[in-house]
């Protein structure tokens, strides 16, 4: 379809913070990201003719004309949460590769520290999320309110089910926090873990304790893709865009009637992907998998096909997802102990790593990256990214 | 946990549409979920049309008030700050006879005596004049 016939060719970042806050609108913080991307590309921002923005954040039509895009061709937003922007890569790849648009900019922040929390927005606005009326209706009269219980319910019938332990959730928090020490820009640096300092954190909402749950964070990333025939005229080594899919449980807008209910969007997404790069998930040299929670990792890691169903839980013990191991997993520290800034950063870092320009934290020799989003009530979406 | 666990300071359904009869039932002290008179399939949350044999007949059938605890999480902090006196508590996911599962809480059981595979039965409680909430309490048979 569009295999190898488009790349990236710019990423920004903000600095990530919370106490005091950003000091920036939300608006104003995804636009310190997006000239950051533009800068990056080599780009002027009057050539960016496609707008991707995340949901509930942005409209197209303010990122244009903030920025001075006069050619907007395409603009779209999915609604799919935190696997928007990965979504919105596979929608940026087709949109090039179909002639629709030149070169897509997919914009993403927020102040998630010090504006509204997750939480809030997830519990006053109907709206926020697709299956809203039914979490008004049916979840939130009984105490279910946010995202960490709702996947709670997902993590502790995995443990039931397969024997998934806590220290082996405890163990993607680990790895994320190492992780994150070798990365200056990570809100966690400086700050190691210990397994018992995290079973010490206090439970949030049973398996999840505290430091299951990633840090809210104010803070922008955007990334630009166009065709690899213009890439060759940009500033940057071009990453491509192997393969990439979206998809949705079923049903997407309710969690408990869930026949399969281990079956996320990635479940059959992941293989839609591999097949239309033409790799195998044993082809990765690393992942970037979207950890809002520790078991999102292991259950991602599983329908995601880098082992079997059941069999997440031992694949992220004993180093297995930290560097060095045998799938290194968020080597910018992830949601969890970097930034939470919407899943875009896991498209920057898998960027980065690609390029060779991840520093400390440089996967040796990556030539094949995955990176994957999750959102709302289990969307899911990924990419196979090469070199 | 007290049972008066869910008063009515917390949100509440809309009452509107399908949801708001299935609400209805629950103030007659009645379980009902939407049955398909086409293909004989019960549904929850309530919709429009069957999704397995897309008949729009269907009919709102008795529940045995039935079931088990299919999975659960046990709130320590509130999220909400409706829920902040309630803690802990513990949203429970019951999977009924009838192969629907729904979200609800059980009233007399602490959190760390949940179990998956529990047997619960229905029960309701009024929260404000116009909404009755479905809960559960353990099977009388494992009381």
């Amino acid at each position: 379809m569009f295999k190898d016939k488009a790349c990236i060719v710019g990423i920004g970042e903000t600095p990530f913070c919370r106490k005091p806050g950003s000091g920036l609108s939300e608006m104003g913080i995804q636009l310190k990201a997006a000239v950051a991307a533009l800068e990056d590309a080599g780009l002027k921002a009057a050539q960016i003719d496609g707008i991707l923005p995340f949901p509930n954040v942005g409209k197209a039509e303010a990122f244009a004309a903030s920025l001075g895009c006069e050619n907007l061709r395409f603009a779209a937003t999915l609604h799919m949460g935190g696997a928007a922007p990965v979504g919105s890569l596979r929608m940026a790849a087709m949109a090039v590769s179909s002639g629709a648009a030149d070169y897509m900019m997919v914009p993403g922040g927020w102040n998630g520290y010090s504006g509204a929390r997750v939480r809030e927005t997830a519990a006053n606005d109907v709206n926020s999320i697709p299956g809203g009326e039914i979490a008004r209706d049916f979840y939130m009269p009984f105490g279910l309110t946010a995202p960490p219980q709702w996947y709670a319910l997902m993590a502790r019938r995995h443990m039931h089910e397969y024997g998934t332990t806590e220290e082996q959730l405890g163990a993607v928090a680990l790895a994320m926090r190492k992780h994150a020490q070798l990365n200056p820009a990570a809100l966690m640096h400086g700050k190691p873990l210990t397994m018992a300092d995290y079973l010490a954190s206090p439970t949030i909402a049973s398996p999840y304790r505290l430091l299951d749950c990633c840090v809210e964070t104010d803070g922008a990333a955007a990334f630009i893709v166009t065709t690899v025939e213009r890439a060759r005229d940009l500033r940057q080594k071009p990453v491509y865009i192997m393969g990439a899919a979206a998809g949705q449980p079923y049903p997407a807008d309710e969690i408990t009637n869930r026949a399969d209910f281990h079956r996320t969007g990635l479940t059959n997404a992941a293989p839609e992907a591999f097949r239309m790069a033409g790799v195998t998930p044993a082809d990765a040299d690393f992942a970037q998998i979207y950890d809002c929670f520790t078991f999102e990792v292991i259950q991602q890691l599983e329908e995601a096909g880098f082992c079997k169903r059941g069999e997440g839980g031992a694949f992220v013990e004993h180093g297995g997802i930290e560097l060095g191991g045998r799938l290194p997993v968020n080597t910018h520290g992830g949601l969890l102990s970097q930034a939470h800034v919407l899943g875009i950063a896991h498209v920057v870092e898998a960027v980065r790593q690609l390029r060779g320009e991840a520093g400390a934290r440089q996967v040796p020799d990556a030539e094949i990256g995955v990176v994957t989003g999750w959102g709302d009530f289990g969307d899911g979406s990924i990419a196979v990214l090469r070199r | 946990m007290s049972e008066n666990a869910l008063p009515c300071d917390k949100p509440l359904p809309a009452l509107t549409g399908l949801y708001g009869e299935f609400y209805a039932w629950c103030r007659d002290r009645e379980l009902r979920f939407q049955r398909c008179t086409g293909c004989g399939r019960y549904r929850h949350v309530p919709r429009e049309i069957c999704a397995h044999c897309s008949s729009m007949e269907w009919e709102w059938a008795r529940s045995s008030g039935r079931g088990t605890v299919f999975t659960w999480t046990e709130v320590v902090r509130a999220l909400h700050p409706a829920f902040a006196a309630a803690t802990p508590y513990a949203p429970v996911v019951v999977e009924m006879e009838e192969g629907v599962r729904l979200l609800s809480q059980v009233v007399d059981c602490v959190p760390g005596e949940l179990a998956i595979g529990m047997p619960v039965e229905v029960d309701f409680q009024p929260v404000s004049d116009a909404v009755t909430l479905p809960i559960f309490r353990r099977a009388a048979a494992a009381r």
